[in-house]
């Protein structure tokens, strides 16, 4: 009895000790993600890290959530402690903002409108483009199915409403014409898949339709995968993805991370930072970064959200939500 | 009449007390949270978000496919069950081990399978589109992955009462002159009834639900495909909470009627058996 109770201070003395000595020079992140992005966050954080214990001395552990965005934004919402959010859409961060778990003018507390990188929407055809799919209005060309997920249920499905939208009045056209051509579009759409994944692999492995609308990092890795049998086509104009990026002031304040996750999300801007995202097929923020990969992203006119509608939440609501463009198109008679 | 009689086993109060419990924690209460979130809205916001073209198409949609493939399981699932029971062959344990696949299957695996076999190049998609048969994104392949996902439950339930049901019975109604269709109808098929009636209630009611393999093989398109989860899911993404609960207490408050109808019927069937 006598052995067992020392033994137990001891293991408790030891327990104590490797707590503090835990809390010391290591911390724990998390960052809460969308789908797409294991890859370049897995080297993003390896290279952050490192730097980070070479400048403080603390050994940092990053932990990684994936999910759809929105979902995962909810997830937030409903008490998922990220210590930092990097979510594909500025709709889905303003959600937790709204909540009050991000405070203040968030977007503009880092650099560009707190984007470390954009990105857009492109089309994936078949190989050697046999419907000659070049740009918005061969889209609709008799004969061309087109394979983009439900804008009603995806951020990919609504970026790609919305550029194929300001397509069509960034050129001139009206309101009346904008709508003619998306319901086209939509009539064109044989699977509305529910997600961007779903909407992949109906274009890849079911063979189904002639061009996949599809985000520019995620068209990149889909054509290197298919190995010949797919080609990445840019259309002249586009609308920029804005995967912002924000630390969720909620919890870093409880859990006494703020120093971390600031510098976490700052590290990005850095030109190590851009040189790993650029590698995964996000457009850089930094233009010195950019040019230096020019070859791997073609310029095309990136139109603003700000040039359709007042931004992004506004966008949703005129496009896609209950009783917007979107619903009328599918409506019968 | 009193209210418990004295039982050979104690612990009535005791396992009466876990049930109601657990029947809280587990069904009641998430029921109770869905029902406030949607009492959030008033009643015309409930209306505008419960009561649309779109969500009664998706409604009557949702039903009318349960329903068919519920139908379709009663029958399958008898044959089945018939089969296993009665006959002896090799393999028969592998097959009956088969039947409980569907559930332990992840549902969003059955849905890909069923799209990559149906979709137009696949395995018998490439024999059937040509035939005019779209059996993938189109009604009829919600109704395929509905009876995949419902048949266990049918089988299930019948498989007991047929092992229960002696051959001699039958062979008793032969010797006294009854017809096969007769013996079927008048000595197999009333006491197969409830049984039958509860698992049509459970594989009806688990289609009713159904997310992850629909949306994988339905398309998803308004009006057509679009089954009344993927409207829940839709107002998710807005961040319309009450909106999305909205459609979830109709969806339940849908089910629960019919599962209470079919209750009384399988009451009522029992109730007529008693009196043959």
């Amino acid at each position: 009895m006598k052995v067992h109770s020392w033994s137990c201070a001891v293991l408790a003395g030891v327990l104590a000790l490797a707590g503090t000595a835990h809390a010391a020079d290591s911390l724990t992140l998390l960052n809460v993600s969308y789908d797409p992005t294991r890859e370049l966050w897995r080297d993003l954080n390896a290279s952050f890290i490192a730097q980070y214990r070479k400048d403080t001395g603390v050994t940092l552990v990053i932990k990684q959530s994936h999910g759809g965005s929105s979902s995962q934004a909810r997830s937030v919402i409903d008490g998922l402690e990220a210590d930092v959010v990097t979510l594909a859409s500025f709709i889905d961060t303003d959600a937790i903002a709204q909540r009050g778990l991000i405070t203040g003018d968030w977007a503009r507390r880092l650099p560009n409108n707190s984007l470390p990188y954009t990105s857009t929407i492109v089309f994936v055809v078949r190989k050697g483009n046999p419907k000659g799919i070049k740009d918005w209005p061969d889209l609709v060309k008799p004969g061309v199915e087109i394979i983009t997920p439900n804008p009603k249920t995806s951020g990919n499905g609504y970026l790609s409403f919305f550029s194929a939208w300001g397509s069509v009045v960034l050129r001139g056209g009206s309101k009346g014409d904008a709508t003619d051509y998306v319901t086209r579009l939509y009539k064109q759409v044989p699977v509305l898949d529910s997600g961007a994944r779903g909407a992949s692999t109906t274009f890849v492995q079911r063979g189904i339709g002639d061009v996949h609308l599809s985000w520019e990092n995620e068209a990149r890795l889909e054509v290197e995968e298919a190995k010949g049998e797919l080609e990445v086509v840019s259309p002249p104009i586009s609308i920029r993805a804005e995967p912002h990026v924000a630390v969720v002031d909620a919890s870093v304040d409880r859990k006494k991370t703020r120093g971390a996750a600031e510098a976490y999300l700052k590290y990005l801007y850095t030109d190590a930072g851009q040189e790993i995202i650029a590698r995964h097929f996000y457009r850089p923020s930094s233009e010195a970064v950019l040019k230096r990969h020019a070859a791997t992203f073609p310029s095309l006119r990136l139109f603003s959200i700000k040039e359709i509608a007042l931004d992004f939440p506004d966008a949703h609501k005129q496009f896609i939500a209950e009783g917007g463009v979107f619903d009328r198109i599918y409506k019968p008679r | 009449m009193p209210s418990v009689k004295r039982r050979v086993l104690p612990g009535f109060s005791l396992s009466l007390g876990y049930t109601v419990f657990y029947l809280t924690v587990l069904v009641l209460l998430p029921v109770l949270a869905c029902f406030s979130k949607a009492a959030s809205l008033t009643l015309a916001q409930f209306g505008a978000a419960v009561w649309t073209e779109r969500t009664r198409a998706a409604y009557l949609l949702t039903l009318g496919t349960s329903l068919v493939a519920a139908v379709v399981n009663v029958f399958l699932g008898l044959l089945i069950a018939w089969v296993l029971v009665r006959y002896r062959f090799p393999g028969r344990r592998l097959m009956d081990s088969l039947i409980d696949l569907p559930l332990a299957l992840p549902t969003a695996v059955g849905g890909l399978v069923y799209a990559s076999l149906y979709a137009k190049k696949g395995w018998l998609g490439r024999y059937l589109v040509p035939l005019g048969i779209q059996a993938a994104y189109s009604r009829l392949a919600i109704v395929l992955v509905l009876v995949f996902i419902g048949l266990p439950f049918v089988v299930r339930t019948v498989q007991p009462v047929l092992e229960d049901l002696e051959a001699e019975s039958e062979e008793a109604a032969a010797s006294l002159g009854a017809t096969r269709w007769q013996a079927f109808r008048r000595v197999i098929l009333p006491p197969l009834c409830p049984a039958l009636i509860t698992g049509f209630a459970l594989a009806f009611a688990r289609s009713l639900g159904e997310y992850g393999s629909v949306v994988f093989v339905s398309g998803n398109m308004p009006y057509k495909t679009e089954i009344a989860p993927v409207l829940i899911v839709a107002r998710l993404e807005e961040f319309a909470y009450g909106e999305a609960t909205a459609i979830a207490v109709v969806l339940l408050a849908i089910s629960f009627s019919m599962l209470v109808l079919i209750n009384l019927l399988e009451r009522w069937s029992r109730g007529s058996e008693a009196h043959v």
